[in-house]
This record gives structure tokens, C-alpha cells and sequence, in this order.
């Protein structure tokens, strides 16, 4: 299990309107093109260097594919980066604000403290 | 000697420039006192008629990543670009160029490390909101040169509350010894109780209104040793699992020294999170 990985997928693909908008739209794709392509990349190194050994597991691919936010905070993804992206992916499809926010906040109800840990 | 004109603690709230700058038909309903809270405590940093500014904050994920993560680090560079795409797309948050102080990076630098702070640096650092909204709130017009110091209060393992105090106190005899004729002043930005991505987020309230209660007596009244005796790494998980951010705080108490009651306190109840503001003059009170 990779947290690390998790949270570097988050990671890029926020940074990037495109792939915000790409990931939205056609998460498995997204999620399976950036396993094959940007999952090795060292990321303040220069192109061409790579790592070798980052996959994800078939419980982080579905989650990150389902757009499964509540899997996310289970598995131990970072929050702050998992509600930036899915509030730049969702938030728009509410009307009132802080709607898309609180229904993320009711959907982790079930946790409690302490919740799972985020330390890579 | 270099004067510690102002010593200045507060949130940062990421939503206040865009509450602040809408238009009337567009303004929430507590923007108008919360303006009003900011325009007070901006006096504050005025009155102190600093030269140049230390700015203590955390980068979000924005410039420091996982592959590389410092614990403290010091911007050392002429210039720093400021504020990133997923804050203007989430908050509204300008872009912006503040011009940097290197003489006093090299001197903070040079005597951290003399004291036993290894602490890191950058060159070329593109700083966030934790450091831009205090810019934003007390000093729009941005036209102080600035030393950014970030710590890290967001990547697990962090360093103890202990370690952010005593950083406080490094800085404060590194400014009291800096031969200078400049005035400066330390600005640094945490959070009280505070929940992002977890159950308890955008509440009400802060999702832990008595700790925030504690925490605005602790600062106010420069009670360390009861904020120490209190705070843990893993108690800071218990008031919001954001809540790490308060180690900022306490890097301010740090700078404005054990029992150092703030010559000005505020704070202001927010959905969400509290607001804070303190400022401490350690030379006395600027006419």
C-alpha cells in the first residue's frame, strides 16, 4: 500500500486544469494513463530520471478510479489533498455554497477518532 | 541593533479577500464586521512602522512535496512570486511579487544554523496563502521586502510544539542581534481548531470551540509553559485534524517571549474556524 503514491496522484493532477477537468470526466482512463506515465516521474528532477517501483494496489486504483473520496480518507490519503481536488472537480454541480463540502463532511460521519493515519 | 517593531499572530483565512473584495449583492452576511476586525487589526502592524517583515507560515503542498520535505526552511532570494493555481481557482486569491530581504535571510540562516536549527533554504521559493494572506490583511500594498520562514505542520512527522517554541525564541535573539538600523516585524500565521477533508469540516463553528477558547488565552496572555504542558502531537489530532497548524502560533509565542501578554487581542467566531489576532510591541507601544 501506497499512500505516497495516493497522495502524488493528488498531488500532480491538482496542480493541472487539464487533468482536473480529464479526471472528472474519465476517471479510469485518467487514472490508468497516469499510472503508466507519471507515477515514476521524480517529480523536482530533471526528465528522464525515474523511479522504478511505484505501482498502485487494486484498492487504491479503484478508489482513486471511482472517485471514491470516503475510500481515500480510509486509506490514509492526504485530506487537505483529497478535498482541494474534489471540490475543484464538484463543487460546481451544487447550488447553495459549501454544499458540495458538507455532504463530504456527512459521508466520513462513521469515522472517529482517531482517524486513519496519514503519515507516509 | 535591528528593532522588533511588532510581533503579529494570527489565522489565516483563505476566504477573506474574495469576502472582503466582492461586490455588496455578492458579500456574505459577516463580511462587513469581519472588514472591520481586519482594518483594526492591520492598525496594529501600521502604527509599528516596520522597514521589513519575517513572514512565518506552511506551504500547502504547493512548492514542498513528499520526495523532499523540509521542516523549517528559509527563503533566501530578491524576489518571491506568490500564490498558485488552485488558490486563485478555489479562493480568488491574486498573484502577486513581493521583493525579498536576503541580508536578513542570510543573517537568520547563517545564526539558525549556529544554534542548532539545520534548517533549509530556498532560492527560488513561489510562496502560498499562509503567508499571502497576512500580506493581504495587514499590508495590502504589499511594498515591504520580506524574509519567509516555513515550517512544517502538515506532513507527518512534524517536529514537537517544543521545537516550534524554541525556533520562536532563536528568531527573536537572531532580530535582537542583527546589526541593523532597520525595524522589523515578525508575522506569523497558524490555525485554532480546524478540520479539512475529515467528518467535522465546515461547521458552524471551529470544530472545537473550547480548545479554541484555551488557545486565544494561552497566546494572549504568552502562557507557553501551560500551552506546552497541554499540546502533543497526537493531543492536536483531537480539536480537528488540521489543528497541527497552532504550532505556528506557538512559534509566535516563542518570538514574543514567555509571559508576554499581547498588547492587542481579537479574535472572531467564523463558520468553519475561529479567527485569531494578536500583536505584541516587545519595545513598547509606538505612539
Amino acid at each position: 500500500m501506497s499512500k505516497y503514491l495516493l497522495n502524488k496522484f493528488l498531488f500532480t493532477v491538482d496542480r493541472d486544469p487539464d487533468l482536473v477537468e480529464r479526471y472528472r470526466s474519465a476517471p479510469h482512463e485518467t487514472v490508468a494513463w497516469w499510472e503508466s506515465t507519471i507515477a515514476n516521474e521524480i517529480l523536482n528532477c530533471h526528465g528522464g530520471e525515474a523511479s522504478t517501483w511505484l505501482t498502485f494496489d487494486d484498492v487504491e486504483r479503484e478508489a482513486l478510479a471511482g472517485h471514491d473520496y470516503v475510500k481515500l480518507f480510509e486509506l490514509g490519503a492526504h485530506p487537505f489533498l483529497t478535498l482541494t481536488l474534489f471540490i475543484a472537480m464538484f463543487e460546481r454541480d451544487y447550488e447553495e455554497p459549501l454544499a458540495f463540502q458538507k455532504e463530504y463532511a456527512a459521508r466520513l460521519s462513521h469515522f472517529s477518532l482517531p482517524y486513519p493515519d496519514i503519515a507516509t | 541593533m535591528a528593532t522588533l517593531a511588532a510581533v503579529i499572530a494570527s489565522t489565516h483565512h483563505p476566504f477573506y479577500y474574495k469576502a472582503s473584495t466582492a461586490p455588496p449583492e455578492e458579500r456574505p452576511p459577516f463580511a462587513d464586521e469581519w472588514v472591520a476586525k481586519i482594518t483594526a487589526f492591520r492598525e496594529t502592524l501600521t502604527r509599528a512602522r516596520a522597514d521589513v517583515l519575517v513572514m512565518v507560515g506552511s506551504d500547502h503542498f504547493h512548492q514542498l512535496w513528499l520526495d523532499n520535505m523540509p521542516q523549517f526552511l528559509v527563503g533566501k532570494a530578491p524576489f518571491y512570486d506568490a500564490n498558485w493555481y488552485n488558490e486563485e481557482r478555489e479562493f480568488g486569491l491574486p498573484r502577486m511579487l513581493l521583493r525579498g530581504h536576503e541580508e536578513l535571510s542570510s543573517h537568520i540562516l547563517r545564526g539558525g544554523l549556529d544554534e542548532g536549527f539545520d534548517l533549509a533554504f530556498s532560492n527560488e521559493l513561489r510562496i502560498d496563502h499562509s503567508i499571502t494572506c497576512p500580506i493581504i490583511t495587514l499590508r495590502p500594498e504589499a511594498d515591504l521586502p520580506i524574509v519567509p520562514i516555513y515550517t512544517n505542520i502538515f506532513a507527518p512527522p512534524l517536529p514537537r510544539p517544543a521545537r516550534f517554541v524554541e525556533l520562536g525564541h532563536a528568531i527573536r535573539r537572531l532580530i535582537d542581534t542583527w546589526p541593523s538600523d532597520l525595524r522589523v516585524a515578525v508575522i506569523g500565521t497558524g490555525h485554532l481548531s480546524l478540520e479539512l477533508g475529515g467528518p467535522r469540516q465546515f461547521g458552524p463553528h471551529g470544530p472545537d470551540p473550547e480548545f479554541d477558547r484555551k488557545a486565544v488565552e494561552w497566546i494572549a496572555s504568552g502562557d507557553i509553559e501551560r500551552a506546552l504542558a497541554e499540546v502533543t502531537l497526537d493531543s492536536l489530532w483531537t480539536p480537528g485534524n488540521a489543528t497541527h497548524g497552532f504550532m505556528d502560533f506557538m512559534l509566535m509565542m516563542g518570538v514574543a517571549g514567555e509571559g508576554a501578554k499581547a498588547d492587542y487581542a481579537d479574535s472572531l467566531d467564523l463558520f468553519h474556524t475561529m479567527e485569531a489576532y494578536f500583536t505584541w510591541y516587545p519595545n513598547g507601544v509606538p505612539a
